[in-house]
């Protein structure tokens, strides 16, 4: 015993701080069209290699490469292109609206606009999504009105929500949108159980799960990964990597599994890791998947790699933990610009044809935003009834709560 | 009508309730094959088929989170935590998901779940099978939260649950499971077939959620009690002789106050009684709404009776459970006031 030194506790840091030199060597990028791609219905232990690379389409030159290549058409993509637009510029004007204090709070998705954009595409009607706050490319990519968004965002006369959940925590039933809790991870397994409910029932739909990085240290990833696997639920288990859990780096809760994907493979769950900053890569990984799911062959586990370009939050400053300049160094690109680059090599797009596009979806944007406005914004214009607090908590209004209601004046 | 233990009581319902109703599922630990730890689910698996009665991972915050999205889907789940005891890994999907989806979302989904969990002490279960967490629902807004005292009410409680359009907490007293018990656990067990609340039909019917029942009508003091101790409140009622008028809540969210309030208003005593802990426990919200609305009617302050503020020993499981003469002390004590 006496010759062993004292223990020690190991606390994982990023390679880089605040004022260091942006480094992603440790990032492996395999070069794209280079990985497989396996019939839906091997067996995960077959396929475990897909868990630890990553799955890519464009090359750096713009052309789609390799297996998973060749599924959209130029109008699919054209769309695609457009909706990451639209979500890029929507968020735009929404972070600029909340330093105007016409709301309290944003979140916006800068980098990682092909993710959900590109998922969206591989549900049909009826399939639901269990989001996170960073997933509303589901929505425009869906085509939910961008005004009923910011009703929701400004808690307005005509918030859907009726001013009772915090800016971006939306629900659709009829987009396939699960109401967006605020806490992290427990849609997770709540998703499982949709997608074991339509498994129960016979039916066809599919059920989508979303999570961030960080959030897979949550017990629930474990319990939803752990009833997935137990039922073969038609569930689709989406990690979106964007390598930053607010300040935290993704090392502290990835440990020492390599990826995130890898935790799938103890529960006998094909995983599989995908560049998530190429549209047509998520589309390709996302289609495997739901087939998976559609063919009664059970859950998949995907990791998108991807990077938050912009703060979690407008709260939230990253100069404080991270070097300002690590999102240009980041290795895959921008997921707009990219699918751009692919459209103009095949003939099916311009820079002109791009910059008319931008400004067109700018304008699309504004008028929307006016349009909300004119119902109103946090601090001005027509607002929630106080009735609301009270209205929804149960289906009937229970005595203590009227009596309350009544109290408050309404 | 049959004669039916509370064990069967509350099978009838589910079976009752899965027979009208194919949205109707069932499961949690070893409910399937097995048929539960208290044979609450046994031969529904068998009759309904092992997509509709299921044996679960040993996870709470699994078996709740993949309720709450059945429910979202369309199901009606009535899931077992194996103890109340157990329920604490779900209380994050208990309180922040089931309770609010229906508010959070303008109703644009809801939660129609049961979470059935056996509650109460009294069979040697210690620390971390005897636990009554009730107050910890009632809390919650959003939750409704039941305890029923014996198979009649627990059968049309728990039909009521499962056809309620949000989620119903619906604690057993795991002690009342065969017989009333009075907590006088030295005697011989009384069965349920030889009580009149044994007596069940075997049909579907309903008893509201929120609607308390006197369980023996008197003119000195009120009793408010709900689960076993109702049975104890009858019992130290007829030990001390003193004429006390037992309400059984049945219900704790939402609460039938009128009720409370026209006995205090009559009695104008009032003792609360509850296995569950003493501090922040449901008397004192009991205790609270009685000064309220009953204080010029008060002849005395209002007593609590409840569990000490300790953990559930074990061995000294009769020192620690509110028996008749700890709650005939109280009676005593609040008459002499």
């Amino acid at each position: 015993m006496s010759d062993l030194d004292r223990l020690s506790l190991h606390v994982p840091e990023p390679a880089v701080r605040p004022g260091g030199q942006p480094d992603f060597s440790n990032v492996k990028i395999p070069k794209a069209g280079s990985v497989p791609r396996p019939e839906v219905d091997v067996a995960p232990e077959e396929m475990r290699d897909l868990a630890y690379s990553i799955i890519r389409v464009l090359n750096r030159d713009g052309e789609a490469v390799g297996p998973w290549a060749r599924l959209l058409s130029d109008d699919e993509l054209l769309s695609g292109l457009r909706h990451m637009m639209l979500l890029r510029a929507f968020d735009a004007r929404m972070v600029m609206a909340q330093r105007q204090g016409k709301t309290s709070f944003y979140m916006q998705h800068l980098g990682e606009e092909a993710v959900s954009c590109a998922f969206r595409k591989v549900l049909v009607k009826g399939d639901m999504n269990f989001p996170t706050y960073r997933q509303a490319g589901l929505l425009i990519a869906d085509g939910y009105p961008m005004v009923e968004m910011m009703n929701q965002i400004f808690s307005n006369e005509s918030d859907p929500l009726r001013g009772r959940q915090l800016p971006i925590m939306y629900s659709s039933k009829e987009h396939g949108f699960f109401t967006i809790s605020g806490n992290l991870a427990t849609q997770y397994v709540q998703a499982v159980g949709w997608a074991m409910a339509s498994a129960i029932k016979r039916d066809t739909k599919i059920a989508a799960a979303w999570i961030g990085d960080g959030s897979t240290a949550e017990s629930d990833f474990h319990s939803a990964l752990v009833f997935a696997s137990t039922y073969k639920a038609p569930v689709i288990l989406n990690i979106v990597n964007n390598q930053w859990a607010i300040s935290t780096f993704q090392g502290i809760a990835r440990g020492g599994s390599g990826t995130f994907a890898a935790r799938g493979l103890g529960f006998g769950i094909p995983a599989l890791r995908v560049d998530g900053n190429d549209y047509l890569a998520v589309y390709a990984v996302a289609k495997w998947a739901a087939e998976r799911a559609r063919r009664n062959l059970g859950p998949t586990l995907i990791e998108y790699v991807t990077y938050r370009v912009g703060a979690h939050s407008t709260s939230d400053d990253p100069s404080a933990y991270r070097p300002k300049t690590e999102s240009e160094a980041w290795p895959l690109g921008d997921p707009v610009l990219r699918l751009k680059k692919h459209l103009i090599l095949r003939g099916a797009w311009s820079e002109e044809r791009h910059a008319q596009a931008e400004a067109e979806i700018t304008d699309e944007v504004i008028q929307a935003q006016k349009q909300a406005e004119g119902h109103g914004t946090l601090h001005a214009g027509g607002k929630p009834s106080v009735r609301d607090i009270f209205e929804g908590v149960y289906a009937e209004m229970p005595p203590h709560i009227r009596r309350q209601r009544q109290k408050a004046g309404y | 009508m049959a004669r039916m233990t509370m064990i069967e009581a509350v099978r009838s319902a589910m079976d009752v309730s899965m027979e009208r109703d194919d949205n109707v599922v069932v499961f949690g630990e070893d409910v399937g094959y097995f048929g539960g730890v208290f044979r609450c689910t046994q031969g529904l698996q068998a009759k309904y088929g092992k997509t509709r009665c299921f044996d679960a991972p040993i996870s709470e915050s699994g078996i709740v989170g993949t309720a709450i999205g059945m429910a979202a889907y369309g199901l009606k789940p009535c899931v077992e935590i194996q103890f109340a005891d157990y329920m604490y890994p779900a209380y994050d999907q208990i309180t922040q998901e089931a309770a609010r989806i229906r508010y959070r979302s303008n109703g644009d989904f809801t939660c129609p779940i049961v979470l059935r969990m056996p509650t109460g002490g009294g069979i040697f279960g210690g620390q971390t099978h005897s636990q009554s967490p009730e107050a910890l629902f009632t809390h919650v807004c959003g939750l409704k939260v039941v305890v029923p005292s014996n198979p009649y009410d627990a059968k049309g409680l728990l039909i009521a649950s499962i056809e309620d359009p949000d989620p119903v907490m619906f604690l057993e007293p795991k002690r009342l499971y065969n017989g009333p018990f009075d907590g006088h656990h030295d005697r011989p067990v009384i069965p349920w077939s030889k009580h009149d609340l044994g007596e069940v039909p075997e049909g579907h019917y309903t008893i509201p959620i929120g609607k308390a029942e006197i369980r023996r009508q008197g003119s000195a003091v009120t009793v408010v009690a709900y689960g076993t101790m109702v049975h104890v409140a009858l019992a130290a009622a007829e030990e001390t002789g003193i004429d006390a008028e037992v309400i059984d809540l049945r219900s704790l969210l939402p609460l039938d106050l009128d009720t409370i309030v026209k006995s205090v208003e009559k009695t104008g005593r009032c003792v609360v009684v509850h296995e569950a802990t003493l501090t922040s426990g449901f008397g004192g919200e009991v205790a609270a709404l009685v000064q309220e609305h009953c204080f010029y009617h008060l002849e005395a302050p209002v007593v609590r009776v409840a569990g000490w503020d300790t953990p559930y020993p074990h061995a000294q499981e009769w020192d620690y459970f509110p028996g008749p003469a700890r709650l005939g002390r109280a009676l005593v004590e609040v008459m002499e006031a």
